[in-house]
């Protein structure tokens, strides 16, 4: 870092990577943030990205970008408005300019601003003097001080021009004081020979431009956040979700199965799992979701620790093993990562509208209990739950996470494992007076009797039970007491569950309600709204089916009761239905997540005038 | 619980009704699978019935083991799962030419191609019975039923072709009525490591009576189906009008025998262990009216099991890794601590 520039101190930063989709954004981002973590920051990130691998260069569809807010203190979204935004080509620029906060820094490559690339981006005349109006516009000829710095290596120039990524990279390290160790480290165990040696140089070269270059007359730093003392890292949803797959193996040490067939943005829990086999885990990626979904139920009945993992599409076609899982009584745990429908609809974008589905979405009367995840470390606790109730209910259950959780990150305190190695479970051995439908007089549930087991030789199947014996019945009344067995077994459930805690007061004008990965950005703004005065609490449903047994009376104890969710209102409806309260919903279905300012306005048009 | 030596056929018999319309070629098979069971020589705990949805699917209920009746066509991929977690199970999928082959022929498919230690019992009675008669993807092209009143314009898939060319290690036919060769074959299937698949031809009395009748009444059979004898020549027909299969370029024919022997006259030896399945596909285009059905092993070569290379890369994980510790997991990579 220079000693000649002066640095200046800031609360927080929001910075934003933006490339074709083949310029490597991702990874810079990712080590940008890794590098971030280690500067003991708090950080929230946001990686938004096409679903075309390569789609064709300097066109606004193949823009890719990955946004990161770090702070001194404690931060929960990836931040409205980036304050910076690095642009490698005149498409990025014009796909993210917009958002970036009046006045904040512009960082863009000189040297793709041809004609052509201005043309293809869509831009009439070149932006740059009227952006340079209303953004501090600093204009670096990244490709040219890339090539010049691995003059002298026998690289070719394509291969020169695709680390300029690190070059950039290393201009922001000195920017904002990070430390470029880390992402040294990073590059020497994934890079060999002259790859290595650009990459290594360019990002030193990054380093070196920005303390030698007029364009920056300061840097700047962002002091250590205070948060809770202990040993972090930088987690994802998806690994913290595999992870926590494995942490429940541990917990009831059971050997694991994973069924699952690739899709976005789900694949990458199916990639982690793949590589631990010595944890005891079997992957199985199958010939399309349904066998995914038939062989892990297979693999319940079989007495294994069982999942699968999918996105909406996938969901879908797994209701109908679902229901035979709920009809069969089977412990498993089925994960939505959701993503913007309907049909293929938007693959590499967020939302929360299968909320119905999971709740619903299968033939006849054939409850499942429902939890969601509100972070991206939260996703690891959620699993561990969401086997705990599968195997003390002996019951699918359904995990909901997001495609904005599972790509973006934070700081995760790591667990203490030895604190989670409780738990057992519980298979039935005893051939004495053994039936397969009998119940546990307190979870309802039916006894768990793998195969290989003497004396227990029962068979289960989709068609109605005789409560009891198992025994295939067409018996009216015995249906309806199934039917209705089935859904207080869910229903019992709620007594594992905690109070709903309320963040606020317990009573007063709003509550705002929210479930799943909005959780950041309704924490934020019900606290910034507090701050400025507003009486608002909120509540965060990680429960939806069923919902924790105080919900309705925290509900009722608010003037308003406003349901923010990414879809078109499918909590609201289940909550006005369900507890008959006048709630109100916001909701947004862009494939993006809730900007705070979004959620902010909603409590300020409801609470209009008080303050 | 009496040990797996001394069991008897009862002791597979489940207390439940049977409840097959009479007549119905899927008795005869359960009362053959029941009276091979005891003689595998594999406890009654390990075994294992799965099967979809359809009149054969119902045979789980009345195996007196460990059974799931899952949903249609998806029995192959249960199986898949069950086998998976536990790979000492015996695991015998039942399944239909509806359920196998039309809504499950992707899983079948697959199965077969992993090779799944798993043995897959296909009841082809060429007719949607359990929705009441309408036509199936094994039905001859022209057959008239509820949903086909002008006669089928669909070409019919042949289950042991598809098998072959799903990459079967084990492909064999048998027919519901004969007890003896059904038995031999279920033997044969169970003995075989991987993917053991067997046709059952077999007759629904309602929707599709007397569909095999030349090969179901003994009167017929002899001329009407070829018994596949592995090192034997494809000889069929009753003493007076013995014939043989001739197969040039991949092109079976009929030569009629009278005294000569089958070898000099230049008729196929029956080997089900050739690498190629071109010569299985050959037998498997003999069918009627001109051929006669060949019956037996049409195929049997050996090939790893999914199973055990799962099982291989479990255990060279271990070896190479040790035991997975999760803590040191969740420590890897850049970590940081903050002080109080």
């Amino acid at each position: 870092m220079s000693p000649t520039k002066p640095v200046e101190e800031l609360d927080r930063v929001a910075i934003r990577f933006a490339g074709d989709s083949g310029d490597g954004m991702q990874v810079i981002g990712t080590k940008f943030t890794e590098s971030t973590a280690l500067a003991g920051n708090d950080l929230s990130t946001f990686p938004d990205f096409p679903a075309e691998i390569r789609a064709p260069a300097g066109t606004l569809a193949g823009v890719s970008g990955f946004q990161v807010h770090f702070a001194g203190e404690r931060i929960r979204t990836p931040a409205d408005q980036p304050d910076v935004l690095v642009a490698l080509n005149p498409a990025a620029l014009r796909a993210n300019v917009e958002d970036v906060r009046p006045g904040g820094m512009v960082i863009v490559n000189s040297d793709a601003f041809t004609v052509k690339n201005m043309e293809r981006a869509g831009y009439a005349e070149d932006p740059r003097p009227e952006l340079g109006d209303r953004f501090r516009l600093v204009e670096v000829p990244l490709t040219s001080l890339n090539r010049e710095a691995l003059r002298d290596l026998k690289i070719g120039t394509r291969d020169a021009d695709r680390s300029k990524n690190f070059f950039a990279l290393g201009m922001m390290y000195w920017l904002y004081g990070r430390p470029v160790e880390s992402t040294e480290r990073w590059l020497r165990g994934r890079f060999k020979g002259d790859v290595l040696e650009a990459n290594l140089r360019v990002l030193n070269a990054g380093i070196h431009f920005g303390e030698t270059t007029e364009a920056f007359p300061i840097s700047f730093t962002v002091p250590r956040a205070k948060i809770q003392p202990g040993h972090y890292r930088n987690i994802t949803g998806n690994t913290a979700l595999a992870w926590g797959i494995l942490a429940a193996g541990k917990r009831f040490d059971c050997s694991v199965f994973l069924g699952a067939y690739p899709i976005t943005p789900a694949s990458d829990v199916l990639h982690e799992l793949a590589r631990y086999r010595h944890f005891g885990v079997r992957t199985f990626q199958a010939e399309d979701e349904i066998a995914a979904a038939s062989a892990t139920i297979g693999a319940a009945f079989a007495g294994e620790l069982s999942v699968c993992t999918t996105s909406g599409p996938g969901f879908v076609l797994k209701q109908e093993a679902l229901g035979l899982a709920i009809m069969t009584e089977l412990p498993l745990v089925v994960v939505d990562i959701q993503r913007a429908g309907p049909s293929t609809g938007l693959p590499t974008k967020t939302e929360q509208a299968d909320l119905l589905l999971a709740l619903y979405g299968r033939n006849s009367d054939s409850p499942m209990p429902v939890l969601a995840a509100a972070t991206p470390g939260d996703c690891f606790y959620t699993m561990i739950e969401a086997f705990e109730i599968a195997v003390k209910y002996m019951t699918p259950v359904a995990v909901l996470s997001d495609g904005y959780l599972a790509n973006s990150s934070e700081p995760w305190q790591i667990p203490d494992v030895e604190s989670l190695t409780q738990g057992a479970i519980v298979q039935r051995t005893d051939p004495e007076g053994f039936h397969p439908y009998e119940r546990d007089p307190d979870t309802l549930a039916r006894p768990w009797a793998p195969p290989g087991t003497p004396g227990l030789e029962h068979r289960i199947g989709g068609l109605e039970t005789e409560e009891n014996t198992g025994n295939v019945s067409y018996d009216p009344q015995n249906h309806a007491r199934m039917v209705a067995l089935r859904a207080e077994k869910v229903a019992r459930i709620a007594q594992d569950i905690p109070p709903i805690e309320t963040d606020g007061a317990d009573r007063g004008r709003l509550l705002v309600v929210g479930w799943g990965g909005t959780y950041g950005a309704i924490t934020s703004a019900v606290e910034e709204a507090r701050a400025d005065g507003l009486d608002v609490s909120a509540i965060h449903l990680r429960h939806l089916n069923p919902f924790p047994a105080n919900l309705g009376e925290v509900l009722k104890s608010f003037e308003h009761v406003l349901v923010a969710e990414l879809n078109s209102g499918q909590l609201w409806r289940v909550l006005r239905a369900e507890f008959l309260v006048d709630a109100k919903a916001l909701t947004k279905i862009e494939g993006l997540p809730f900007k705070v300012s979004e959620v902010r306005g909603a409590i300020d048009s409801i609470l209009e005038g008080e303050a | 619980m009496p040990a797996a030596a001394k069991m008897t056929r009862k002791d597979f018999v489940s207390s439940q009704d049977v409840r097959w319309c009479p007549g119905c070629g899927d008795y005869s098979i359960l009362s053959n699978v029941q009276k091979v069971m005891p003689e595998l020589g594999v406890p009654r705990e390990n075994v294992v019935f799965v099967s979809g949805i359809g009149c054969s699917s119902r045979f789980p209920y009345y195996m007196n083991t460990y059974g799931f009746h899952t949903i249609h066509g998806r029995a192959p991929a249960f199986a898949t799962g069950i086998k998976l977690a536990r790979p000492a199970l015996s695991v015998w999928v039942v399944t239909g030419d509806g359920d196998g082959l039309s809504i499950g022929g992707n899983h079948l498919l697959h199965t077969i191609r992993r090779n799944v230690n798993l043995q897959i019992l296909l009841f082809n009675n060429r007719v949607y019975g359990l929705t009441k008669g309408q036509y199936s993807p094994t039905s001859r092209p022209g057959m008239t039923t509820k949903s086909t009143p002008q006669g089928g314009i669909d070409y019919s898939v042949d289950p042991i072709a598809f098998a072959l060319g799903a990459g079967a290690t084990f492909v064999a036919r048998a027919i519901d009525v004969d007890a003896n060769h059904l038995q031999e074959v279920l033997h044969r299937a169970h003995a075989h490591l991987g993917t053991a698949f067997v046709e059952i031809l077999q007759n629904c009395p309602v929707y599709n009576d007397d569909e095999w009748v030349e090969v179901e009444d003994r009167k017929t059979r002899t001329n009407a189906s070829l018994v596949l004898k592995d090192g034997e020549p494809l000889v069929f027909g009753n003493e007076d009008n013995r014939q043989g299969i001739r197969i040039e370029n991949g092109v079976p024919s009929i030569v009629r025998l009278g005294d000569q022997d089958p070898v000099a006259a230049g008729i196929a030896v029956h080997r089900e262990g050739h690498e190629s399945p071109a010569y299985a596909f050959a037998l498997a285009s003999l069918t009627r009216p001109n051929f006669p059905v060949p019956i037996g092993v049409f195929r049997a070569v050996e090939k790893p099991t999914y199973e055990t290379m799962l099982q291989h890369q479990v255990d060279d994980a271990l070896a190479q890794r040790g035991p997975g510790d999760l803590s040191a997991l969740l420590r890897s990579g850049d970590t940081w601590t903050v002080e109080a």
